[in-house]
């Protein structure tokens, strides 16, 4: 048995689904389910989604964090998903990387999240060790001063899950969605988000980005690939699915409220 | 237990508690070895909610160390009055930093009262997790299962041990 292999045997299993241009809403059921459902440990890698989409954290308020009245004159969809964090505005450049653990296949991470975001910091650190400027600050990944992906997580008993939105490019039109949240991290400052954010692919290729971000992942883990059409048999049983689309009727309400506030 | 308690309030008051001024202090993956308080006349969960028992009430909420590892929480969704809630099954969330992370409940019964304070401050949890944090009043189902929850000391140890682990 050569060398590689048999360290592989001593790393717990980790399934790997690849997906390209997956709408954003299907990719974080999927990830609900399989927090929820499964008993392995997941890396699903998507690139890019479909349709520009906004998506706010479990307790977002859209009167609070998004210019309705353009969301909803534009027909942006408004995503509300299962884990914390704050909003952003995806599309099909944004590059999107989830880690599905079960507690005790990493059992240097205590399950809460300052041990876990740390614990990303230290895989994404290999990711760009060529990269100048690359660090976890508070909570976000950055060159510098600038964000360039937002983290969220979601902790149930024995696993979380641990995802990110990495911006490769964006659009100024689409920021303008988004108004200026009232929790921000200490590193921003004042700054607008056009003064905050940076583009990724001024940084790294992006296929470069993917490979090394498996090849990290597969430091740490026996990948195994796993396609879409065969994740039924990895996920069975129901599961309250938090994750949804807001109505219409909600997004009424949230502009009622915004008016009702100025 | 005395000692940890004086700490804890200590610390609180000297706002020495609070995640932020803890965090920048540490390194990576290491965790907080800051005194969390454990009381007396509580009962445990190894998922680190308390329950207070008294009469044909329990009251319920997460511990010290609970909010501590978890940082300044944000927003809290409990379930509404009159539900039901099982020993061991999540009747709720709280979020902190980025992650939501599920409360379970250590025992089962109906919910008779919600700490409806908890939407407006939510940092009661981590200000007063034993008193003006709690969570849910539940009229137990199988007080039996109380029985099996840890007491004070076991606790301790427990959290201890789970700290010392990683």
């Amino acid at each position: 048995m050569s060398l590689s292999r048999a360290k592989d045997l001593r790393l717990p299993l980790m399934n790997l689904v690849r997906l390209k241009g997956t709408p954003i809403l299907e990719q974080l059921h999927l990830e609900e389910r399989l927090l929820r459902t499964s008993s392995d440990n997941w890396c699903i890698v998507n690139d890019g989604t479909n349709v520009p989409t906004i998506v706010m954290g479990m307790s977002g308020k859209p009167s609070q964090l998004l210019e309705v009245g353009p969301v909803m004159e534009d027909r942006i969809p408004v995503i509300k998903r299962f884990t914390g964090g704050g909003t952003v505005i995806v599309d099909k450049s944004t590059l999107f990387v989830s880690l599905i653990c079960n507690k005790d296949d990493v059992p240097n991470v205590q399950p809460y999240p300052r041990s876990v975001m740390a614990w990303s910091g230290s895989l994404y650190d290999e990711v760009f060790k060529s990269v100048n400027g690359f660090q976890l600050r508070e909570n976000d990944y950055v060159f510098g001063d600038r964000k360039f992906g937002g983290n969220a997580q979601s902790i149930i008993k024995n696993r979380w899950i641990h995802h990110t939105s990495f911006l490769w490019d964006y659009d100024v039109r689409n920021m303008a969605y988004l108004k200026l949240p009232s929790r921000v991290p200490q590193y921003r400052l004042e700054r607008d988000h056009t003064d905050f954010v940076c583009r990724m692919k001024d940084y790294i290729e992006r296929s470069d980005f993917v490979e090394k971000t498996v090849k990290a992942v597969r430091n740490q883990f026996t990948l195994k690939q796993v396609n879409l059409e065969d994740i039924d048999s990895y996920a069975k049983g129901g599961y309250l699915k938090t994750t949804r689309l807001l109505t219409m009727e909600e997004l009424e309400e949230a502009m009622a409220d915004t008016i009702q506030n100025t | 237990m005395a000692l940890r308690m004086w700490a804890s309030s200590t610390a609180n008051a000297l706002k020495l508690s609070s995640s932020a001024s803890k965090s920048h202090l540490l390194p990576a993956f290491s965790i907080s070895r800051c005194f969390s308080s454990v009381l007396e006349g509580l009962k445990y969960a190894n998922s680190h909610e308390w329950v207070k028992h008294e009469g044909s009430v329990a009251t319920i909420g997460i511990t010290d160390h609970a909010q501590d590892h978890l940082g300044e929480v944000v927003f809290v969704e409990l379930p509404e009055a009159n539900s039901s809630v099982s020993k061991e099954k999540s009747f709720g969330a709280v979020e902190s930093v980025k992650a939501t992370s599920e409360i379970l409940s250590p025992i089962s019964g109906e919910v008779i009262e919600v700490n409806t304070k908890l939407t407006e401050s939510p940092g009661l949890i981590n200000s007063s997790p034993y008193e003006d944090g709690w969570m849910i009043k539940v009229k137990p189902s199988s007080p039996a299962e109380l029985e099996a929850l840890m007491g004070p000391k076991e606790y301790t140890k427990f959290c201890e041990e789970e700290d010392a682990a990683h």
